[in-house]
């Protein structure tokens, strides 16, 4: 359950992550296919923070995910902002966005939150949408890229190089994902667990319930826009798809597809889905019956993840 | 302007209409169900496609008829194989597998029916217009108004006076004292679940007739039902019928004012009615938080 506990686990997914960029090849993939993995893979484990660990059903995550995108591009597009500086830019949108909205939908609990979320998810989509003169409307954000990143002594050329875009993201994938895991087995990351086996019982016990769903909610939704900033950077531009409620959905079936009751399923599931996705959309214009089937199968026959499954099978 | 702000509100509540049909099913499934059936537009968008095809055979009345209980049909073979299993278990397998569903919906209506907007015949007495003042008072939009009263008047007298009306709404309270007293609780679900989808297919013959026939034709019109509900408060459906009313004549304004906001105002009314009134206007407390 926790990051900290399972060593040989977290050593195997660390190896896997530093030769993605040369295993991917072997197997008809390529490195931007494995930044997108990435990518995606610390959304839906920002995401399961809240959906695994804190058992709060957000089904409107996009939104973060989404402003995080945005944030990065605008930051860049007419700040002319540095990469790091951009990403900050991002994290901060979506974090103050996801504080406000968090406050008014923090006493509302399972199908009703899922609800308000997937609804509060769609304003941002909107404004995108709409305000045509800034965010470009829906042909989405162009005209701008990522920069080289001058660390004085050397530049990291993630513009020119896809693999060093590829190390870039891994080594703040490394940041978000250790911040994560000393958070969930912090006091806080207890409480929050407390929180999603029995609620009422955490209450009795004197814990301030809807302040610990709120923090929960935006350190998630803080991470989820650190993956949609660099979705942003990585594609060198942002559209209104970046917020939309399927992306939302997406991400949720990542997690449960993956199992969102161990730390490092969501990622699991990202890559299976995101490589599914990548493969099915490049043979059959079809793809959203696969992709829609994917999700009928997970929920009938793999509720528990591919890692919840592997954990029933070595026990029996 | 006043013709103009007029005509759109008068625009909104037909939206709005729209949205309170879409929304009605939707609260009913929830409710007794605890079920967001996401693909709720996708039924939408088929008993729209439906009518289409039905029309050349049975015309526009028989469309009418036949495509929302055929869109039904369907609901129910779909709820007893795919959503039956899921009832009492974590509201979130539901909500995964109804988007699921709704990616196939879509895919589906795209892949029969073709990618481009199709025309969708209209008796010609109900497309002229009423009134050469009021312009935009067209047949159709008369009609329409008259066939979602018509339905929801039929919808609520159905829940108030006949014996599944009055199960459905005991079972919405306390479904196990339900089943105690010996009421088949899975054929009450499933026959709820079919006037849900009942009402979905009605609202795409519906729009289809006003809005034209696109394969996202239901995503569209989806995320404003929840809205609706939200706003009117969740377990009440005379809530859900005046939440719909109400988004849909605030888009109607604010088409006038802000076009830019037509979308967006909704949400804005969602998070002012949470902040003042969680449960919603209609809402009672401590029901499905």
């Amino acid at each position: 359950m926790n990051g900290l506990r399972g060593h040989r686990l977290n050593v195997a997914v660390g190896i896997i992550l530093l030769f993605m960029p040369f295993w991917m090849g072997a197997i008809g993939g390529y490195t931007e296919l494995a930044s997108r993995i990435l990518v995606m893979g610390l959304a839906a484990m920002s995401l399961n923070f809240l959906l695994g660990f804190t058992g709060v059903l957000s089904f409107g995550h996009a939104a973060y995910f989404g402003l995080g995108a945005y944030g990065a591009a605008m930051a860049i597009k007419y700040l002319g902002a540095g990469t790091m500086p951009a990403i900050a830019l991002g994290m901060l949108v979506a974090t103050l966005a996801a504080m406000v909205i968090g406050a008014l939908i923090v006493r509302r609990r399972g199908v009703y939150f899922a609800m308000v979320t997937i609804a509060f998810g769609q304003v941002f989509y909107f404004l995108a949408f709409r305000w045509n003169s800034v965010t470009g409307g829906d042909d989405g954000l162009t005209g701008w890229h990522r920069a080289p990143i001058d660390f004085g002594v050397a530049t990291l050329d993630i513009f020119g190089s896809d693999k060093a875009f590829y190390y870039f993201a891994l080594v703040i994938f490394g940041v978000c994902v250790a911040a994560m895991a000393l958070l969930l087995s912090s006091p806080f990351g207890r409480t929050l667990i407390a929180i999603r086996e029995n609620e009422r019982r955490a209450r009795f016990l004197g814990v301030p319930i809807e302040f610990h769903i709120w923090l929960s909610f935006v350190v998630s939704c803080l991470f989820v826009s650190v993956a949609g900033a660099l979705y942003a950077l990585l594609n060198n531009f942002t559209d209104p798809r970046a917020l939309r409620f399927d992306l939302s959905g997406n991400l949720v079936i990542m997690a449960v597809l993956g199992g969102m009751r161990s730390f490092w399923g969501p990622l699991i599931g990202a890559a299976i889905f995101v490589a599914l996705q990548d493969f099915v959309s490049s043979r059959t214009e079809n793809w959203m019956s696969v992709i829609g089937l994917v999700f009928v199968l997970v929920v009938r026959f793999f509720p528990r993840g591919v890692l919840g499954m592997l954990r029933n099978a070595a026990k029996a | 302007m006043t013709q103009v702000v007029l005509f759109n509100i008068f625009n909104g509540l037909i939206v709005g209409a729209f949205y309170a049909l879409m929304a009605l099913g939707l609260s009913l499934i929830l409710n007794l169900s605890g079920v967001i059936n996401f693909a709720h537009g996708g039924f939408l968008a088929l008993g729209a496609y439906l009518a289409y095809t039905l029309i050349p055979y049975v015309g526009f009345w028989g469309a009418l008829i036949v495509a929302p209980l055929l869109t039904a049909a369907l609901g129910l073979v779909i709820e007893r194989v795919l959503i039956r299993p899921l009832y009492g278990g974590d509201p979130l397998y539901g909500l995964l597998l109804t988007f699921g569903l709704a990616y196939i919906f879509e895919d589906v209506t795209r892949f029969i029916w073709g990618a481009q907007s199709l025309p969708f015949q209209l008796p010609a007495w109900l497309t002229t217009s009423l009134s050469s003042q009021f312009f935009f008072v067209t047949g159709y939009r008369v009609f329409m108004i008259v066939v979602v009263v018509a339905a929801v008047g039929a919808l609520f007298a159905a829940l108030n006076y006949t014996r599944l009306g009055m199960r459905i709404r005991a079972g919405t309270r306390d479904l196990d004292t339900v089943s105690t007293l010996g009421v088949n609780v899975r054929v009450l679900r499933s026959l709820n679940f079919g006037i849900g989808i009942y009402m979905a297919g009605l609202a795409g013959v519906l729009a289809a007739g006003l809005l034209g026939l696109s394969p996202t034709i239901g995503a569209n019109l989806i995320m404003p039902s929840f809205v609706a509900i939200i706003v009117g408060g969740l377990g009440s459906l005379l809530g859900t019928l005046i939440g719909g009313l109400m988004i849909g004549v605030a888009s109607g304004l604010a088409a006038v004012y802000f076009p830019s906001a037509t979308e967006a105002v909704i949400y804005v009314m969602m998070g002012l009615v949470l902040l003042f009134r969680p449960r919603g206007l209609l809402g009672e407390e401590g029901r499905l938080h």
